[in-house]
């Protein structure tokens, strides 16, 4: 195929920050066009990778690649699998709905949806990055956004601190990973950075071992994967909605995603070596961060901790190594980025209208919102894993294969399926029923754009779980692949 | 020692001091000619006269794949002397852009005489292939540097700093002479090609050979400011009138490193101890330079901390001793040169404007200038090691120096310190766009020059930090001509 689509959805964004910040300052109409647009056109060419993916031949497609460094051979080289096409969709859905419901955002919009815009190219990359890197260089690529836009348009009495935190923890995460980068290319006599290439190389053991951990839990930082998970709920809060779904349901995704990529897929037998202690630490963050998440009395946090404890079940399907564990883990990865995405920006709904986000002063705003309230509900569905919703399709087989793996695991994640549902429909009740506190009778409804864009993440939720086989073959295939890779069954 | 015939490569391996010379004469001409005349025009002048010479090299100076030794064994034109001259001239232009108009304080004629005469004992430095000619070429570096420094005569800051820096140059110099006395002392020659050949018969003793390194090495570190010889460089930087500083911080720097790089690979290739050494000071330069930048207040001597860090981290590409370490150091000197080049130019514009170099005093930056603190954030994110822009780049390359050359403890510590170098990066963008000033409707007034200047500087770290391989190549050129 001549047509280079993966390149124009990476760079799309990209070009309209660009073009974005040299508009003049006074006209603050043209970045919201600007930045909507590209999203939309960035969405829709997401939308036609997936369609035109063609998951009985599997492997990698839509391939370009270009030299970059040809010294140490690095290429720009990108190409999808059946497991990034999906995340790919569900970064270009929700680059979409937060440039939509940021319409409003009124202080030095040009720099906002600009940086806005770098981060959606930030996380395209990674995610069709077939060199390492290339990989890292878009991983890292996002840095910037996302501690600036927390820092300027966050909740001012956490955005310094969360920001700083956030940036500080990843950037260890990150730099981290990038000691083993180099160590997988240069120390390891590899000296090439395609990820094929590397895919193919024969590391030896010991080297695995020791490198494994410096890839995989450098990424998998990024995935909030405890006990660097504190990151996350603060940084999740302090952030703004857009940067907040942003974060949460598409950059941890980027985390798992790497750690996948290049922890997993290029250094099966230091997975294997490592899995027990992933495993361990998973199962942490599934009951620790659903626990926080009962005791929380401010909105968003509830929703910041249960990113920590869905992604989690994602890392527990990346431990068990087998086909079911990984199927599920591409699955939840997509539906948790888009049912996160849905939490935070209801939750942002919610603060801009009521000023609050405490819960006890929140309540019955069913009456004042109910298609937010609505959407709220189906994404709590889908958190709690309940049948008929995307949730359901990707939980069920991460607990099947961590049944296989390790029953202990299986048993004690449940609980987390437990709390999740207790947290949820808790906070269900406290703000959308019961009684209205009079201070919010001036709360008014959410406007179109917010409609439609919640529209967008309720069905795809839906669609995937009435018919998961509208994405079960695809991941499928990605994890034959990775399979092949690992060894096992 | 016989006289060596003429030959035309003579005249082109010193073109581009030639042409320096002849600009300083033009400019010395001009100073005295024209009394009432603008700071402008000799800017222009030095500046055009800059990029000629850089032209002039580009096309006739430029070395071929065999270096060539002239004016018996003085001077040496290969890949790294040209690649440095570039450094040099390049780093000396945009400085120069930064100075044009913007402090009234600066004598501009001696000014940019003694930029154009600091720049030609640069370009020697990067030559020098003696011990002689490479201590001439230092000490014609660094007087006129002295001088710019404390060139604001009536503010006590600047001089101070230009006593400061004279009386560190000058210690440091006299402990570095007595390294190249012992050196000629046990060899009996002063060229470092032969001494190479000399020391390796194995008749001087491994402690002698570590003595020497050690006293030579105070010299280098003096000029790339690494710890522990890098007391002066805040002091300096903040009172010495900013374009200097941003000189000092980059051209003399890199011509530091030019010479490090030659004298180490040439004369002591195989001496293990020395690159230790190296290594040591390396991350004594990254942990206390950075360390210390955590606390500071005023920018100016934030980024003198910085750039003792980020001389630090080049540190790390020399100490791995390899083809790959050299490259990386030198592409790391070609990016930082942009990077640091654009922060102090927008450190010259604020200060001269707000009339303070105190962070504070850039709240409500991105509000008052938003362009500005676009270049800002791409340049401090640039020294943090962000991509895509060329400090992302020159850190990686020195980082898989390190690790290829099996130091991977080095590049672990240099690693968690650009963590520690992001936290007050980061501090100075938040104060730009998150802090409130009261004047945020007053734009800062820029000039042409500066502007062309800054945009230089931005586009130079995108292009590095993105297309970076034939930069690459550039930098592996020069690595390997030593």
């Amino acid at each position: 195929m001549n047509f280079p689509i993966l390149t124009l959805t990476i760079f799309i964004p990209l070009v309209a920050g660009l073009l974005i910040l040299f508009y003049p300052a006074e006209k603050k109409t043209w970045p919201r066009i600007t930045a909507l647009a590209a999203a939309v056109i960035t969405f829709l060419l997401t939308i036609l990778v997936y369609a035109r993916y063609d998951v009985a031949a599997g492997g990698y497609q839509f391939i370009e690649q270009i030299p970059w460094m040809p010294f140490w051979d690095i290429s720009y080289h990108v190409g999808v699998d059946g497991i990034s096409t999906p995340l790919l969709l569900m970064a270009g859905v929700v680059l979409f709905c937060g440039t939509a419901v940021s319409w409003n955002v009124e202080d030095r919009p040009r720099e906002f949806f600009s940086f806005l815009m770098f981060l959606g190219t930030s996380v395209l990359g990674v995610f069709a990055s077939l060199d390492l890197f290339q990989l890292f260089f878009f991983f890292e690529l996002a840095i910037f956004p996302k501690y600036l836009m927390i820092v300027i348009w966050g909740y001012p009495k956490t955005r310094e601190y969360g920001s700083m935190k956030l940036t500080l923890y990843l950037f260890v995460g990150s730099v981290f990973a990038l000691v083993g980068v180099l160590a997988l290319v240069f120390l390891s006599g590899a000296n090439t950075f395609d990820l094929l290439k590397l895919e193919q190389f024969d590391f030896t053991t010991a080297f695995q071992q020791t490198w494994f951990p410096f890839v995989f839990f450098g990424f998998a930082v990024l995935a909030a994967i405890f006990p660097a998970h504190s990151w996350a709920p603060d940084g999740h809060v302090a952030a703004p909605t857009a940067v907040s779904m942003m974060l949460a349901g598409v950059e941890m995704k980027v985390g798992a995603f790497a750690a996948l990529r290049v922890g997993i897929m290029l250094l099966p037998e230091g997975a294997h070596f490592w899995a027990p202690l992933v495993l361990v630490l998973a199962t942490i963050n599934v009951v620790y961060g659903a626990l926080i998440a009962l005791v929380q009395t401010d909105f968003k946090y509830v929703i910041g901790f249960s990113s920590v404890s869905h992604m989690g079940l994602v890392m527990i399907g990346f431990a068990t190594l087998s086909k079911e564990g990984l199927l599920g883990s591409g699955l939840q990865m997509f539906s948790h980025g888009i049912m996160t995405a849905l939490f935070f920006s209801v939750v942002g709904m919610v603060y801009d209208r009521a000023h609050t986000r405490d819960i006890a002063r929140l309540g019955g705003l069913f009456q004042k919102m109910p298609a937010a309230a609505v959407a709220f509900i189906v994404a709590g569905l889908v958190s709690m894993g309940m049948p008929g919703f995307s949730g359901f399709i990707a939980e069920f087989p991460i607990f099947m294969g961590a049944w296989k793996a390790a029953p202990i695991v299986a048993i004690i994640a449940v609980l987390g399926v437990i709390i999740t549902a207790g947290y949820i429909l808790l906070v269900v009740r406290r703000v959308f029923f019961g009684e209205l506190n009079p201070d919010l009778a001036h709360v008014g409804d959410v406007s179109l754009l917010d409609k439609v864009s919640m529209a967008v993440l309720v069905v795809m939720m839906i669609a995937l779980g009435v018919f998961p086989s509208l994405m079960y073959p695809m991941v499928q295939s990605g994890v034959n692949y990775i399979l092949a890779l690992v060894g096992g069954a | 020692m016989d006289t060596p015939a003429f030959h035309p490569a003579m005249i082109l391996a010193i073109l581009p001091e030639i042409g320096l010379i002849i600009l300083a004469g033009l400019v010395l001409l001009a100073d005295l000619l024209f009394h009432r005349k603008k700071d402008r025009d000799l800017g222009l002048l030095t500046f055009g006269g800059l990029l000629a010479v850089a032209g002039v090299t580009l096309v006739y100076s430029r070395p071929d794949m065999v270096p060539v030794t002239v004016f018996g064994g003085a001077l040496r034109q290969d890949w790294a002397t040209f690649v440095f001259r570039m450094i040099f001239l390049v780093g000396a232009a945009i400085s120069v852009l930064f100075t044009m108009d913007t402090d009234r304080r600066i004598r501009s004629g001696a000014f940019y005489l003694l930029v154009i005469i600091a720049t030609l004992g640069m370009s020697l430095m990067a030559a020098a292939a003696d011990l002689i000619t490479l201590y001439l070429a230092i000490e014609t570096t660094s007087i006129p540097l002295y001088v710019l420094s404390g060139s604001l005569v009536k503010d006590q800051k600047s001089t101070e700093a230009g006593v400061k820096y004279m009386l560190f140059g000058a210690f440091t110099s006299a402990i570095m002479l007595y390294g190249f006395s012992l050196l000629y002392g046990f060899t009996g020659t002063t060229n470092l090609y032969e001494l190479k050949g000399l020391l390796e018969s194995g008749q001087i003793s491994t402690v002698a050979l570590v003595a020497v390194a050690m006293l030579v090495l105070a010299g280098f570190g003096f000029k790339i400011s690494a710890v522990p010889f890098h007391f002066w460089a805040p002091d300096v930087y903040e009172g010495a009138p900013t374009p200097v500083a941003g000189y000092l911080s980059t051209a003399s720097k890199a011509a530091g490193f030019a010479v490090l790089l030659r004298f180490l690979n040439v004369v002591f290739p195989d001496l293990y101890p020395a690159w230790l050494l190296v290594a040591l000071l390396s991350v004594a330069t990254m942990i206390i330079g950075n360390v210390l930048a955590l606390t500071q207040k005023n920018i100016k001597r934030l980024l003198a901390y910085s750039s003792i860090a980020q001389a630090g981290y080049m540190l790390i590409g020399v100490a791995a001793a390899t083809e790959l370490g050299n490259t990386a150091a030198i592409f790391y000197l070609i990016s930082y040169l942009v990077t640091n080049l654009a922060a102090f130019g927008i450190i010259v514009v604020v200060g001269w404007s707000v009339g303070s170099d105190e962070i504070a005093a850039y709240a409500g930056l991105s509000r008052r200038s938003p362009g500005l603190a676009l270049a800002l954030l791409v340049a401090l994110l640039s020294l943090g090691g962000v991509p895509p822009f060329a400090g992302f780049i020159g850190k990686l390359f020195v980082f898989a120096a390190a690790v290829q050359a099996d130091m991977i403890w080095l590049a672990i510590i240099g690693i968690i310190n650009s963590v520690v170098a992001l936290y007050y990066y980061l501090v100075v963008l938040k104060v730009v766009w998150l802090n409130r000033s009261d004047d945020e409707e007053v734009k800062l007034p820029v000039t042409r020059p500066w502007r062309l200047a800054v945009v230089v500087c931005v586009a130079g770290m995108l292009l590095l930090g993105t297309i970076f391989a034939p930069w690459y190549q550039w930098a592996l050129q020069a690595a390997t001509a030593f």
